[in-house]
Order: structure tokens, then C-alpha cells, then sequence
């Protein structure tokens, strides 16, 4: 079987429009079970619009999603996560009065998690947490929000899941901690989906990249090739000169 | 002990105990019975706004709508008082799933369109062209069940179920799950929820409540004029007494009334143009210093407050 074939998500010709303005604008690429596929591009090139049409908080105005062999485009946000989506924000959004431990309590009473649910113990101890385990989230620091967010996802058992700007912010030794967890995901048979800016780390964990403009898919392979590439480099260029 | 426990035993079993023993001591019935109704309104207010954070300005709306249910069941059917009280209940979930299109709002517009949702129902029960059913702008005249012994025990057991059911969102995954909606719909979402099902069942949860003590109020009192039982103060009490204890707590609400009410009827009474300085005062000041209601002056200082 083709790597296609077997893909747990396959986005076609995938469109979202605010207005008149194509945010995505024809963005196809798959995703195949235990993948880390990078989703990189300049600000505003779409990337969080795919994450958040994929993940079901807007629906699509063309194109298709199919998860696991159906249709997910449109589709109710906690209805993917039961089907097996699961995503971090780019700017966490924990429940601020609820402490960490309700945070992860309440996706794992809801999350619709197959198999044996994740322990809380066990994902405070892992994600680094169990200090703050009984804070409301609001004490929390930006990096702790963010491993939040994670560990919420993570709590509803996902086997897509999307990293939308998980290590921005991290420090280096941080950054090293958090890749190793993100490849001992993957080695389990999740798909992950990274949206970085941060090439180095890209490098680490990604098998593949697409590179994406003005919601378009520009390049697609390893970001060792990549970086070679006329269009990307012109795009990431031009992107840099426009600031 | 488990928590939810402990709270059915020290705070529902005193409270439900004290209310009916009171009569017994103390010769303002009437003052008692108000006592339990705005318990039951807080508390309903508290299901709503503090547990999904939408402000109810219109929430006499389905006191009001319980108190005809009640009034119509009575005058056209003879139905018994106790069985009045469910359809009062009834009428008022009715009207909270004929107005579940308001939780598309959020913030003022809610509070806003809510308040203008019970405005509505007010003119359209006052409406002397329904004086056949409703007896419209003339009231209600219900002697044959006035029973005002009974109305209070029955308010007194509305009161326990209620206290019961904020005992139950403060200690399940359901009123966790309501919790995480208020705080960010987006993330209770991919948190599995299913967050217009949570809403509409707390929006008619606390319709229910409203309705139910509504029909036991209209039990109680016998006579009443649309505006009695749409009287804005309905709303705006049950919302200050649960906002100045603090929401989405068991006890909040409870010390609110408590407070608030005892207040009201100590200085209220006897010299009213001091009683609307004082109440004044007090409520700027707590919206002012403590916006969490009195309760966080125990969580700021780390104490858990049930
Ligand atoms: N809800 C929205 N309403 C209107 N425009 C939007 C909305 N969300 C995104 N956009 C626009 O769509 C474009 C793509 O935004 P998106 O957030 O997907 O970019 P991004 O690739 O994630 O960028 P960044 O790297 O800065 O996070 C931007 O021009 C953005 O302004
Ligand atoms: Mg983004």
C-alpha cells in the first residue's frame, strides 16, 4: 500500500474564506499513522486555519477532510474528539479557575478516550506538572498553559494529534525534553502534526514537511530538501523582508 | 468522607432541618417562606450564572410563568396544589426551551435579551385579552387551595432538591464540565464536551427550579396581580443575594440570603431611607472589593470553600 492509502487524515483542495480573504486556499497534503508531519510557513500563511478546520472549530468552505475514512469536514468539534482529533492552542486557553488536575479531569470524564484512559498521575509526572497539580491554571506560567493544553488533549486519547506552536517560548533544554516526548508519541502509532517556526526543532522530530503559502501548499518532502528549494526560500525571504 | 457527602450532611441537612423547625419558633411565617423562595432563587441564579457564567436579568420570567401554570391548572382544572406545582415547574422549562435561541448571546446581550424575554411573557399574561385564561391584568383570586402550611413545607422540600442538585454540579463531572464551558467554550469542546447540550440543560435546570418556586409561591400567597409574580425584583435579589455570598459554590448563595435578606428585613421596614443607603453602600463595595462574592475572602486566603 501507498503511504496515502494508509493515511489517517488526507486534506483535499481544503478552502476557508473570512470575507473575501482566502485564508486557505486549496491546501492538500495526509498525514499517516505514527508520522510527525512539520506544517511550516511565514505568519499568516494559514497554518493555524488548517489546524483549527481539521480540528473542527470552523467548517470548510471547499475541499475535503477525511479522518480514518470519513468525511470530517463541518463536523462538531467534541464529535472529532471522540473520533480521535485532539490539538494544543498557539496561545493556551485552560480553564483559568479550574486547577490543573480539573483541567485534565474534566477531558478525561469527556473526552470519550478508547481503551484504558491515560492516568492523571501519570500525565502530571510526565508533562512536568505534578507541582501545580492542585492551582487553579490561571498560576500557571505560559510554558506550564501550554503543557496543559497538552496533557488535556492527550487525556481524550487521540491518535491525530496537532501541535499548533507547542515549543515557542521553550528554552533549549526544554525544547530537547519536549521533542523527546513528542517522538515517544508518535513511536505509539500517533499521527502528530507540528506547526513550528523553529527550524532547529522542526529538524529534530519531523519526517516530513509541508511548506505552505497564502494557504497553499508550496513544497512538500524533508526539510533537508527544503531549505534547497527557490520557492521556499523566496517565501521565507520575502516574509522576513516584509517585516 | 467523600466531599459530596459532607456536604449533604453540614450544609443541605442543618439548612432543610432549621427551616422546618422554624415555624414552630418563630411567628413570621411569611418572612420564612420569603427566606426559602429567595434560597431556591439564588440558588437556581447560581446554576446558570455560576456555573455557565450567562446573567440571568430576566429570571422572574419563569417565576412569573410557574406562578400561572400553577394559577391556570387551579382555576380551569381544579387540579390539587401539589400536582399545580409540577405543571408550574413545567410551563417554566417550556418557556426556557422556547428561549434557548438567547444562549447564542453572551454577556450583556444575554442579560439584556433575557431581561426583554420576561418582559414579554409579563404583557402577554397581563393581556386583558386573555382574561378567560389568565384573568389578565385583573390577578388571580385562588382560594380553594390556600394552604399556606402546606405551600411552605413544599417550598422547604423545593429548596433541599435544589441545594441537592448545585451539591451535585459542585461534586461531579457534569458541574466540572459546566465549569470549563463558562471558562472557554473553544477548549471545553476539545475537551469532548458537547457545550450547547450542557448549556440548554443548565438553562432549564435553573428554569425549573424558578418555575417550581413560582408555583408554590402563587400556593402560598392565593392572590397575586401579573406584576407581583414578574416584579424585577425577583431578579435582581436572587442575583445580588448569589453574587454577594459568591456563585458556583454550595454555600454562597446560602450566606447571601442569609445576609443580605436578614438585612433587608432588619432595617428595610423600620427605617427604608437609611435601608436603600446601606444596601446601596454595601452592594458598590462588594462589587468594588470582593467582585468573587464574600466566599473569597476564604479562597484568596488558599481555604477551599464548599
Ligand atoms: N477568525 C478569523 N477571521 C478573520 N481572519 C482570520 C481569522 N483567522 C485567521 N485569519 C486570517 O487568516 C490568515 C491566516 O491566519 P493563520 O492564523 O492561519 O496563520 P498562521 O500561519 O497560523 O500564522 P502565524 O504563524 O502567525 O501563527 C491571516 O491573514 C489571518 O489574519
Ligand atoms: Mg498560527
Amino acid at each position: 500500500m501507498s503511504p496515502e492509502q494508509n493515511s489517517i487524515l488526507k486534506v483535499s483542495k481544503l478552502v476557508k474564506r473570512f470575507g473575501g480573504f482566502h485564508a486557505l486556499d486549496g491546501l492538500s497534503f495526509h498525514v499517516v499513522p505514527g508520522e510527525i508531519l512539520g506544517l511550516v510557513g511565514p505568519n499568516g500563511s494559514g497554518k493555524t486555519t488548517a489546524i483549527n478546520v481539521i480540528s473542527g472549530l470552523y467548517a470548510p468552505d471547499g475541499g475535503e477532510v477525511v479522518f480514518d475514512g470519513a468525511s470530517s469536514g463541518g463536523v462538531a468539534s467534541h464529535r472529532l474528539v471522540h473520533r480521535g482529533i485532539n490539538r494544543t492552542f498557539q496561545v493556551p486557553k485552560p480553564f483559568l479557575s479550574l486547577t490543573v488536575r480539573e483541567n485534565i479531569q474534566v477531558a478525561l470524564a469527556y473526552g470519550g478516550a478508547t481503551g484504558t484512559p491515560p492516568s492523571i498521575a501519570e500525565l502530571l509526572e510526565k508533562y512536568r506538572l505534578k507541582e501545580v497539580a492542585d492551582r487553579p491554571a490561571a498560576d500557571l506560567n505560559s510554558a506550564q498553559q501550554k503543557m496543559l493544553d497538552l496533557t488535556r488533549a492527550l487525556a481524550t486519547r487521540p491518535r491525530l494529534l496537532l501541535l499548533d506552536e507547542l515549543a515557542a517560548g521553550l528554552n533549549p533544554a526544554e525544547l530537547d525534553w519536549i521533542a523527546g516526548r513528542i517522538k515517544a508519541l508518535a513511536a505509539t502509532g500517533m499521527a502528530i502534526i507540528v506547526v513550528e517556526h523553529l527550524m532547529g526543532f522542526i529538524e529534530q522530530i519531523t519526517d516530513r514537511v509541508i511548506v505552505l503559502n497564502a494557504g497553499k501548499e508550496i513544497f512538500e518532502g524533508t526539510l533537508a530538501t527544503a531549505v534547497r528549494e527557490p520557492q521556499v526560500i523566496e517565501v521565507f525571504l520575502g516574509g522576513e523582508h516584509a517585516h | 468522607m467523600h466531599s459530596a457527602s459532607k456536604h449533604l450532611l453540614f450544609i443541605l441537612a442543618p439548612l432543610v432541618v432549621v427551616f422546618a423547625l422554624l415555624p414552630g419558633a418563630y411567628q413570621n411565617h411569611l418572612l420564612l417562606f420569603n427566606f426559602v423562595i429567595f434560597l431556591i432563587l439564588a440558588q437556581g441564579v447560581n446554576i446558570i450564572y455560576g456555573f455557565t457564567g450567562y446573567l440571568p436579568f430576566g429570571y422572574v420570567g419563569f417565576f412569573g410563568a410557574g406562578a400561572y401554570g400553577f394559577a391556570i391548572m387551579v382555576m380551569h382544572l381544579q387540579t390539587p396544589a401539589p400536582l399545580a406545582v409540577l405543571v408550574g415547574g413545567a410551563v417554566a422549562v417550556a418557556l426556557g426551551l422556547l428561549l434557548t435561541p438567547l444562549l447564542r448571546l453572551s454577556g450583556a446581550y444575554f442579560a439584556i435579551a433575557n431581561l426583554a424575554a420576561s418582559l414579554a411573557v409579563l404583557h402577554f399574561v397581563a393581556n386583558p385579552a386573555l382574561e378567560g385564561i389568565t384573568k389578565g391584568p385583573y390577578g388571580v383570586s385562588l382560594t380553594g387551595t390556600f394552604n399556606p402550611t402546606h405551600a411552605y413545607y413544599a417550598a422547604v422540600v423545593v429548596m433541599a432538591l435544589t441545594v441537592g442538585a448545585v451539591i451535585y454540579l459542585k461534586n461531579s463531572p457534569f458541574g466540572l464540565a459546566l465549569q470549563a464551558v463558562r471558562e472557554d467554550a473553544v477548549s471545553a469542546s476539545m475537551a469532548g464536551v458537547n457545550i450547547i447540550k450542557m448549556r440548554v440543560i443548565a438553562w432549564l435546570a435553573s428554569a425549573l427550579v424558578a418555575g417550581l418556586a413560582g408555583g408554590i409561591y402563587a400556593w402560598y400567597v392565593s392572590v397575586f396581580y401579573p406584576d407581583n409574580v414578574f416584579s424585577g425584583e425577583f431578579s435582581i435579589f436572587a442575583i445580588v443575594f448569589a453574587l454577594f455570598g459568591g456563585v458556583a459554590t454550595v454555600t454562597g448563595p446560602i450566606v447571601g440570603v442569609l445576609i443580605l435578606y436578614g438585612i433587608y428585613n432588619l432595617i428595610g421596614f423600620t427605617t427604608p431611607q437609611y435601608f436603600q443607603l446601606i444596601y446601596g453602600l454595601l452592594i458598590m463595595g462588594l462589587v468594588l472589593f470582593l467582585p468573587a462574592g464574600l466566599v473569597s475572602l476564604a479562597t484568596r486566603r488558599g481555604w477551599h470553600v464548599p
